[in-house]
């Protein structure tokens, strides 16, 4: 096939594209879960001017203030809000402005969303729930604008917990979270809201949850990570291959509960070793779940222990961020030492 | 001519609108200033004032309590009798009474270890049933968890009842709860949690689903007063009144949060108090008035609904039982408290007799009621009580829609373990299906 079938046959199967950065792919993914079902409604600090980060501008107008709309300055007010308007049959997509703020919400995701089926015996649920809020590093956020903390809801079962990489997973992703059964946290990397640009289908499309995605096929070592920090890897993987010779599998986890826990060990299982980067704090980060269930799982199959190349456990820092943050270079120093073990 | 000009000026320099200047105008120019005469910072509806004055928060007496019998169940102001039917107030009557027989069965069996735990109604059961006689059975209601009256009006059988506090194969809630944990999709009230105050904002969202809905039905949201220190309890209250949502807030204020008696708990005007500062239709009623708290209920149903508003109600009661089986209140209060509201103001004595004076009731119905009601509660108390367990393995399910695959791997290896060790494990207390 040459390089224009192949292209044509994308065309065919994908349909028409526009280059989208992260925020204007969520945007038309709301659009489009918006249109599609009458019962959905947006809601959140700011959302119906456009948002702070611009993920909602254009949906009130398009869509009527009744189902875009601002609420009070209150996170548990917003999930608990989100939880009731789910259970009477609206599907409820909410903003939380940025994830360092969702804390005062955990008690109403944590105790009730997750819990919802669960303690009711299937009579009650709060399926039709998305929370979505922007995360991790941003260049300057400090310790309030910088967190990512999937791993304090990965702790909790009845959840799911999505972080897409880029504009075209972030589309389809959103949208299977909106349409997923089970209450949903999806949180988008701030620095990739118009850093990453991809090239969007139009149409509405859906990508599934829990499925691990293997960006680059390798054999010597399986790197894994989410969201910005995939991109952060695939520069290791060249690095890898450059200057040690060494051929990288790069596994974007996508989810992060339920977790893809049979890509990893299929990998493992060939490769032998596996580093995992986040930048959430090392201990109790999402890291140490993948580390002790892959080490059970693949233990005889390890050639070095399981490394983990995350952020420091300290809150995250203003002026030190450069030092901070689980970079290409610690984790080439990591892939060095795990391939020379 | 000079000095009006000079002086219009000056008048100029500020007035940016003002184009031509004469005498006439400067009456026209100080009009155009009258918005000088209120401020006009944005949301504002405030007047000026020149005197260093603080509003002392005790100035006044607190929002009145609405009543429409006096504590012997006489009617006071004929105009308030909601004129129910016999049949509605006998059933009212016997749903208060039976709630009472029931909480003190279920009590008793948790004293004897049959069940792990219980919370009685003791003194609200007309806050129960008088709110839940003024909505539609369709309303949905989101419950704090001393709130059983309003399931059993709408019709929760006592086996149902007692099914849940067992935790046995029929409970409704498949035994992953403690008792008094109480749910039903038939009966629109949403599975208890125990949590406090969650189900409040919870209830504003349910409203405004509602409302979009366009279903003609509202949600009715039960707190105590020590709930209404959550912070959830702020969240909803300003939520519900911006977002114009049809949801009626029903304070069960029963002046104790387990020990902590309200003036612990707040220094304000109650909660009745804080309604007008949200921006919501407030009313304060004696709670141990069915008819109050009915003609309340209607009313604040009503506007909910017709004006697609809010609306709180302060229902003033007593709890007369202590906060649960794990507490002894003669510890923080007294036994001749207590017997105060026991024995001069209890809903169910002054339905009976508002009962009595409409020739409605009488002492051999009362006998004969008495003995029925005792007779079924402890008949579906032994059903409950024999039958099993739900299978163990429900652990594992509902945590999701569909069980992922890391859930059905504890399960399987759990299922192993128990068919090694079986004879350490209560499975004969457990449905095998």
């Amino acid at each position: 096939m040459t390089a224009a079938e192949k292209k044509e046959m994308l065309r065919a199967v994908i349909g028409e594209t526009q280059r989208m950065n992260l925020f204007q792919a969520i945007n038309n993914s709301l659009d489009l879960a918006l249109s599609s079902d009458p019962t959905a409604i947006i809601f959140g600090e700011d959302v119906a001017f456009g948002g702070v980060f611009r993920c909602t501008v254009g949906l009130q107008e398009k869509h009527g203030k009744s189902r875009v709309f601002n609420t009070p300055l209150c996170e548990q007010g917003i999930a608990g809000f989100g939880i009731g308007a789910a259970t009477a049959g609206a599907t409820a997509i909410a903003e939380i402005q940025f994830a360092d703020y969702i804390l005062p919400a955990f008690d109403q995701i944590c105790n009730e969303a997750a819990k919802y089926r669960y303690r009711s015996g299937g009579l009650y649920d709060c399926g039709s729930l998305t929370i979505r809020a922007p995360c991790s590093a941003v260049g300057h956020g400090a310790l309030y604008h910088s967190q990512s903390p999937e791993a304090f809801f990965a702790h909790c079962p009845g959840l799911k917990v999505v972080v897409p990489r880029g504009p075209i997973k972030a589309k389809g992703l959103l949208l299977s979270c909106i349409r997923d059964k089970n209450p949903c946290l999806f949180f988008e990397p701030k620095i990739l809201y118009r850093s990453a640009v991809e090239q969007v289908p139009v149409k509405e499309y859906t990508m599934p949850l829990s499925k691990a995605d293997i960006l680059v096929e390798g054999d010597d070592i399986t790197l894994v990570g989410w969201g910005t920090q995939v991109h952060v890897l695939r520069e290791v993987c060249q690095l890898a291959k450059d200057q040690l010779n060494v051929s990288c599998e790069l596994i974007d986890l996508v989810t992060i509960l339920p977790w893809d826990k049979e890509t990893i060990a299929q990998s493992v299982k060939k490769t032998g070793r596996l580093l995992i980067a986040h930048e959430a704090p090392l201990t109790s980060g999402f890291g140490a779940e993948i580390a002790a269930s892959i080490q059970h799982d693949c233990f005889l199959n390890l050639e070095a222990p399981i490394e983990r190349v995350t952020g420091f456990d300290t809150p995250f820092p203003h002026m030190f961020e450069p030092f901070y943050m689980p970079d290409k270079w610690r984790c080439f120093e990591a892939v060095k030492k795990l391939v020379n073990y | 001519m000079l000095p009006i000009r000079l002086a219009c000026y000056g008048l100029r320099s500020v007035a940016a609108n003002c184009k031509r200047i004469n005498i006439g105008a400067l009456s026209q120019i100080t009009r155009k200033f009258s918005s000088d005469e209120r401020p006009q910072f944005p949301g504002s509806r405030s007047q000026w004032t020149e005197k260093l004055e603080f509003i002392r928060p005790d100035l006044y007496d607190g929002i009145p309590v609405y009543r429409v019998m006096d504590r012997k169940g006489k009617v006071i102001d004929p105009s308030q009798d909601p004129q129910l039917s016999q049949e509605m107030v006998i059933k009212m009557y016997k749903c208060m009474t039976q709630l009472n027989t029931m909480d003190r069965i279920l009590y008793e069996s948790q004293r004897q270890g049959r069940i792990s735990f219980y919370m009685t109604n003791y003194g609200e059961e007309g806050t129960h049933i008088g709110s839940a006689a003024a909505l539609d059975p369709k309303d949905l209601i989101f419950g704090q968890y001393r709130e059983a009256g309003t399931l059993m009006w709408r019709g929760f059988t006592l086996d149902q009842f007692m099914n849940q506090c067992y935790g046995n194969m029929e409970d409704g809630g498949k035994g992953k709860q403690m008792p008094v944990h109480y749910g039903s999709k038939d009966l629109n009230f949403v599975t208890i949690s125990s949590p406090l105050g969650t189900q409040m904002p919870q209830a504003v969202g349910a409203a405004y689903s509602y409302k979009r809905a366009q279903n003609g039905l509202c949600v009715m949201c039960y707190f105590g007063e020590g709930t209404s220190s959550e912070g959830d309890a702020h969240a909803a209250l300003n939520f519900s009144a911006t977002l114009d949502c049809p949801v009626i807030f029903f304070c069960r204020n029963n002046g104790y949060a387990i020990s902590t008696p309200s003036k612990e708990q707040y220094r304000g005007d109650g909660i009745a108090g804080r309604g007008p500062a949200y921006g919501m239709l407030t009313i304060r009623v004696d709670g141990n008035d069915v008819f109050a708290v009915y003609n309340a209920t209607a009313k604040a149903r009503q506007v909910a609904l017709n004006e697609m508003r809010p609306v709180l109600i302060e229902a003033m009661t007593y709890r007369i039982g202590h906060h649960s089986t794990s507490d002894d209140s003669t510890a923080y209060r007294s036994v001749d408290e207590v017997r105060y509201w026991d024995e001069r103001d209890h809903p169910i004595s002054r339905l009976r007799n508002y009962m009595l004076s409409k020739g409605w009731w009488g002492d051999v119905q009362e006998k004969e009621w008495k003995e029925n009601c005792k007779r079924q509660v402890m008949t579906a108390f032994a059903r409950a009580e024999k039958k099993l367990k739900p299978n163990w393995k429900e652990i594992f399910t509902d945590v999701y829609h569909e069980m992922p695959s890391h859930i059905t791997e504890q399960l399987k290896q759990m299922e192993e373990h128990v068919q090694k060790y079986a004879e350490h494990y209560p499975l004969k207390n457990f449905s095998k299906d």
